[in-house]
């Protein structure tokens, strides 16, 4: 018995001992497998945003890295969903104005407008005259404080801290003009259905004249200071291309759309209120890269001044409001879609009547976001401070994106 | 002044032994330059701050102390008062030693650079190659704080801050050749007794090269890549709070303050000015703010550089320019 076992146990012993030679062998064979030039690299995943510096608000996304190179961009929104294509269809059409505000809330007015604009297209509203102008001159305004507010960020992601404050300085003066107006400085809620919500107080068009008059001379010097910096055009020109043809099929609007040569302006293409009347031009640039971007907004801003100008000599002295408005406004069934150009590209709305107090549907169409379907297209491939950049020329403005 | 044999004397009757003698010579030494840092750190960083304001139509500081002399103290104790927030995957002893290690080799640097005639810590032989060669040992400082802090921003501008600095070490050094050629050593005093004329006007190419190569040295715009806010968050010290982080922030402004004296010694003339003997440590320091001002000047006015350009920069520019200045150097001492 005693000899059988001690057999068995060499038997065990010797298969075991087998076993373990030949997993030796293996793990020689793999030992020569591994090489230094065969060392597995993975790629690294960086965490961008929702808290970054330069996320411009809440934007995240998952940046592959290769290097300093980014190779891959997954974006991801909804950090600042709000509901308020739902909320409106609880609230009556005047209730709603407010809540435009905090969309885009580095251009409100816009936002205001192109709502009120939709609404009365769908219950047939005549906008008296000055009314128009009145508009027209905020609208312009607030698009030169939202381009302000683009260039000095622009700057700041380049790593120009001076210039925002000499951008800053002249954006303070329009949000000045705008506190004379309707008393906000950010969310103005200025525009009514029918009108606007105040007349302009005495000498306001005036202070403006004379605010028109000093940006065209300082915007020159901002220009030399900024767009004309050496390393500034070397960080920019050539980083975040993107063609007319992607950018088209990405959905792409405004001043992005337009640097790629693509003649799209809905002042011009679709025109509303009284720009028909205005002499401007549609900046266009033909490059499509970061630095078209900026310089475009800068031409716009300069654009933007002639038509205040133009805007300021022909407003005419009328009612602020189409007379005769029930409290209550209830459009017939039916449903519109207005849209205008805001400082972002084509802003939409449609809306959809049941003949109630309130809206049946909202649907909002928002600039930001289209703009943003282009980042991972022109950011893909280049260099991690460029990426960073391409975000900041889309100026994309997070309340918009997400709504 | 005290002679080393009167020194030794007094040692020798009062029995105290030479090593003492020495120790306690050295921690004297070490504390006035320390004294001296943190002074000179609280006078720029009031001084960048309304240099900035300057630049940007504000007024900077205005509350604290008169026109905000104080703020600096204040903010002081807000950082030692803050908690000292450890990340939670942090290797404990490189993410502790860090801002040690750059903060040590930015003062250490400080040790050789004469303010005045005989007015230096230890006067080497070999002090220009000592003042290039301890003060980029920050970068071991800024490497651990990258690796150590376990975070991906962190890691990628140390690797930026790596790359960077050895890249700039090579033009920066051989700028200054022609300067040692000029002067015929290396030692800082005699560099600064040969300047008759400074050497400014004699190395045009070689000045503009090293204010260059040390702008980047130091991290300072338009090279501050390891630290960039827009892409980086903070770059390798986006983890440190409190009186970590004021200690990587000591160590910038001294390592500024060591670049810009070695500017000054090596083409300003350094102690060298008007007037009586005892007004050669004020000329010093004026010329020393001066080159700190236009570093200022430059870090408020341009954006930054993008980390391939910065390296283009470097070796395709800044090193041919300095190997022609050694050539030119060379051809003229020769004719």
């Amino acid at each position: 018995m005693g000899q059988e076992m001690s057999k068995i146990e060499e038997a065990k012993n010797l298969t075991q001992n087998q076993i373990l030679e030949e997993l030796e062998e293996q793990l020689r064979v793999e030992e020569i497998e591994e090489q230094p030039d065969t060392i597995k690299t993975e790629e690294m995943v960086i965490n961008f945003g929702p808290q970054h510096p330069s996320a411009h608000g809440v934007f995240r996304a998952l940046f592959h890295v290769n290097g300093e190179i980014v190779t891959k961009i997954e974006p991801m929104i909804g950090y600042l969903h709000r509901c308020f294509e739902k909320i409106a269809e609880n609230r009556t059409y005047a209730q709603f104005v407010p809540f435009t505000d905090r969309m885009d809330y580095v251009s409100s007015m816009h936002n205001n407008w192109a709502y009120v604009l939709t609404v009365e297209k769908l219950a047939g509203i005549q906008v008296p005259e000055r009314a128009e102008y009145i508009r027209v001159i905020v609208g312009e305004l607030q698009r030169i404080a939202s381009h302000l507010l683009f260039l000095s960020t622009a700057g700041l992601e380049a790593g120009a801290v001076t210039p925002l404050q000499y951008y800053f300085d002249e954006r303070e003066r329009i949000l000045n003009l705008f506190e004379k107006v309707c008393g906000a400085r950010l969310t103005y809620n200025y525009m009514k259905i029918g009108g606007v919500r105040a007349d302009l107080p005495d000498g306001w068009l005036e202070e403006t004249l004379s605010f028109v008059n000093r940006l065209k001379k300082t915007i020159v010097d901002y220009d030399r200071l900024l767009l004309g910096n050496y390393i500034f055009k070397k960080r920019m020109k050539g980083a975040g291309k993107i063609s007319a043809e992607t950018a088209l099929a990405q959905g792409l609007t405004g001043p992005p759309l337009r640097s790629t040569g693509v003649a799209y302006d809905v002042r011009k293409s679709d025109p509303y209120s009284v720009y028909p009347r205005m002499d401007f031009e549609m900046v266009v640039r033909f490059q499509g890269d970061n630095y078209d971007r900026v310089v475009i907004r800068s031409e716009e801003i300069k654009q933007s001044l002639r038509i205040i100008e133009q805007a300021i000599e022909q407003i005419p002295d009328g009612p602020i409001l189409a007379p005769g408005l029930p409290k209550d406004i209830r459009p017939p069934v039916g449903e519109a879609f207005g849209h205008i150009e805001s400082s972002r590209g084509d802003l939409g709305y449609f809306i959809v009547s049941d003949g109630s107090l309130k809206p049946y549907r909202l649907k909002i169409q928002g600039p930001s976001f289209a703009n943003l379907q282009g980042f991972p297209a022109m950011a893909e491939g280049s260099y991690f401070a460029d990426v960073v950049l391409t975000l900041g020329t889309l100026d994309p403005v997070f309340g918009e994106v997400d709504r | 002044m005290l002679t080393s044999g009167q020194l030794l004397e007094f040692a020798n009757t009062n029995g105290i032994p030479i090593w003492v003698l020495d120790a306690s010579i050295a921690l004297l030494l070490s504390l006035a330059v320390f004294a001296i840092c943190g002074l000179g750190v609280i006078v720029l960083v009031y001084m960048e701050r309304k240099v900035a304001a300057d630049f940007q139509l504000r007024w900077g500081p205005m509350h604290v102390g008169w026109r905000g002399t104080l703020q600096l103290i204040a903010d002081a104790i807000k950082l030692i008062s803050k908690e000292d927030i450890f990340p939670k995957n942090a290797d404990p002893w490189i993410f502790r030693l860090a801002p040690t290690v750059m903060f040590l080799a930015a003062f250490v640097g400080l040790m050789v650079i004469p303010i005045g005639p005989k007015l230096v810590v230890q006067d080497l032989n070999i002090g220009l190659i000592y003042a290039l060669a301890i003060p980029s040992i920050g970068v071991a400082g800024i490497i651990m704080a990258g690796f150590g802090s376990y975070n991906k921003y962190a890691m990628l501008g140390s690797m930026r801050s790596a790359a960077q600095m050895v890249s700039y070490e090579v033009p920066r050094a051989l700028s200054i050749i022609g300067v040692v050629m000029i002067a015929g050593s290396a030692k800082l005093s005699a560099i600064v007794n040969a300047q008759s004329v400074w050497y400014v006007f004699l190395q045009p190419i070689g000045f503009v090269v090293f204010l260059v190569a040390s702008l980047a040295e130091i991290n300072r715009v338009p090279f501050d890549l390891p630290e960039t806010e827009s892409e980086l968050v903070n770059g390798y010290h986006t983890e440190y709070s409190g009186m970590r982080f004021m200690f990587f922030l000591f160590a910038e402004y001294i390592a500024m303050m060591a670049a810009s004296a070695l500017t000054v010694v090596l083409f300003l003339g350094g102690w060298h000015g008007p007037g009586p003997a005892y007004l050669a440590p004020l000329w010093f320091l004026i010329k020393v703010f001066a080159v700190i001002y236009v570093m200022m000047w430059v870090r408020w006015t341009l954006p930054r550089f993008r980390i391939d350009q910065v390296m283009d920069l470097g070796w395709k520019v800044l090193l041919p320019l300095a190997l022609l200045n050694i050539l030119i150097t060379g051809i003229i001492m020769l004719l």
